[in-house]
């Protein structure tokens, strides 16, 4: 494991993405990517009684279906780094507490999962075994934290975005045979200076950016080096912008870059307005189609950068702007 | 072009990429949702009227009945497709308050009775109320000045 230029980690022993799970809830179940996952649930409360207790269901099932799914028994996990929205991550806590495997809370809002995938892989680089890497989010929980509760008669903007019901998980093991996470690339914190928490996409993308550039200087890559290179939940505004600012630093990323948010609904039927967003949106389109992909070699090299915004509802409440975040890994056969 | 230069040259390379709300269609959503919530009032206000009611208790039982009709399409999860639907022209008439008081007690239930329900409940209709009552005795006091000087004038 090696620094290289300014912020990026190559690995010398790449770890493996030995498995990854997910279950997603009844709206994705109706978008284009519903065939890729493990499980789509009927209804929001899959039998609980609230919303956290149903995302944190939802996270447990997703790590109990990755441990069956990967043959690797939880005595066999060395850590668990895993993450969501709901205040002090109470999903992960509450849905991982049985699990009896040494837990790292991680919070980096919808970055989350590639966060936990970078840390994941630093300990199975120098000294675990397994590691087993988790992020839920659900849309009705996160709409009580962060807006308005769900029965009130509003309307959303075109560019608010639509929280993924669901959870991704991935199992990290040290003697694979890929698909390698081969760098990471941690983002630094961004803060172009938007406040409109109801335009994510705008206040992550110059993150997203900035990760994916420093990315391309420090491993002397360029775009076309990857066959995918995939955001987290920029969504289409977000996705636009995103073009646009890499194309002014003279990096052509139009031809090969997509979103998970704009991957997981159908726009013009799901009235999801600028697409999906939440950690769960880049755990379970990573794990349910991106990975399959990889594993069918259907593409061998991709660039997953998941974008957070790191606010809360009382810093947009008292006007703060919107700090972005993006973490960058690489992931190649 | 270098959207990135300022954060202000940012601002404004976002606000021209961000599509606006369709404010016509919403304008007229809400102006036609919005008149029939007030002719569905009109008709039962003209209804108590003919049964022998005062105005006064005529608009109690109108307020009544459309609160009533509010709660109870809120609980079924479909005020707030209408909502979405005509925007301002159900929030605006008391339906709409209604909605804001009854959306957050079921969204809070599980948070239990009194600091869930009791305590979350005016979250939205807060500001309203608080507002509102405030503008009233404002309203109050400066009727009471122009009152007492035209007495004082006679």
């Amino acid at each position: 494991m090696q620094k290289i230029g300014k912020q990026t980690i190559k690995f010398d022993n790449p770890p493996t993405i030995l498995d990854c799970a997910s279950i997603v809830g009844p709206k994705e179940a109706e978008g284009p990517l519903a065939k890729y996952f493990d499980q789509t649930l009927d209804d929001e409360f899959w039998g609980e009684k609230t919303w956290e207790k149903a995302e944190s269901k939802i996270i447990k099932e997703t790590v109990n279906t990755l441990i069956s799914k990967s043959g690797i028994p939880s005595d066999k996990i060395d850590y668990c780094f895993a993450g969501d929205l709901l205040n002090q991550c109470i999903s992960s806590s509450f849905g991982l507490r049985e699990l009896n495997v040494p837990f790292f809370g991680v919070f980096g809002a919808c970055s989350t999962f590639v966060e936990s995938l970078s840390l994941g892989s630093i300990c199975v680089e120098s000294f675990a075994e397994n590691v087993l890497c988790a992020t839920s989010s659900h849309f009705c929980s996160a709409e009580k934290q962060f807006r308005f509760p769900l029965e009130l008669g509003n309307q959303r903007p075109p560019t608010s975005q639509w929280t993924v019901t669901g959870s991704g998980a991935a199992i990290l093991t040290k003697n694979g045979q890929g698909p390698y996470i081969t760098h990471i690339t941690p983002g630094k914190i961004v803060d172009m200076g938007i406040k409109d928490a109801n335009n994510m996409g705008a206040a992550m993308a110059p993150a997203f950016a900035d990760t994916l550039i420093t990315h391309f200087i420090d491993t002397s890559r360029n775009p076309s080096y990857y066959d995918a290179i995939i955001s987290g939940d920029l969504g289409h505004i977000g996705k636009d912008i995103a073009i646009d600012i890499a194309k002014s630093r003279g990096y052509n990323i139009k031809s090969n870059y997509n979103d998970c948010g704009v991957l997981i609904f159908d726009k013009e039927t799901q009235d999801t307005h600028a697409g999906g967003s939440g950690c769960g949106c880049c755990g379970t389109v990573f794990s349910g189609y991106f990975f399959k992909q990889l594993k069918d070699k259907k593409i061998r090299k991709i660039l997953l950068i998941a974008t957070g915004a790191l606010m809360n509802s009382t810093s947009s409440q008292q006007g703060e702007s919107i700090p972005g975040i993006a973490h960058a890994i690489s992931i190649e056969l | 072009m270098e959207p990135l230069e300022t954060k202000q040259a940012y601002q404004e390379y976002v606000d021209k990429k961000s599509p606006n709300s369709p404010i016509w269609k919403n304008c007229f959503n809400a102006f036609w949702v919005g008149g029939l919530i007030c002719t569905i009032g009109q008709i039962i206000l003209n209804i108590c009227k003919q049964r022998g009611f005062d105005t006064a208790t005529s608009g109690t039982i109108v307020s009544i009945i459309l609160i009533g009709i509010s709660a109870f399409l809120t609980g079924l999860n479909i005020f707030n497709k209408i909502g979405k639907f005509a925007g301002a022209g159900s929030l605006i008439p008391i339906t709409g308050f209604a909605n804001s008081i009854v959306s957050p007690a079921m969204e809070y239930k599980s948070e239990g009775y009194v600091m869930g329900v009791g305590g979350k409940m005016f979250t939205v209709a807060g500001p309203v109320l608080v507002f509102g009552i405030s503008a009233s005795i404002l309203v109050g006091i400066i009727y009471l000045i122009f009152n007492t000087q035209s007495i004082t004038l006679v």
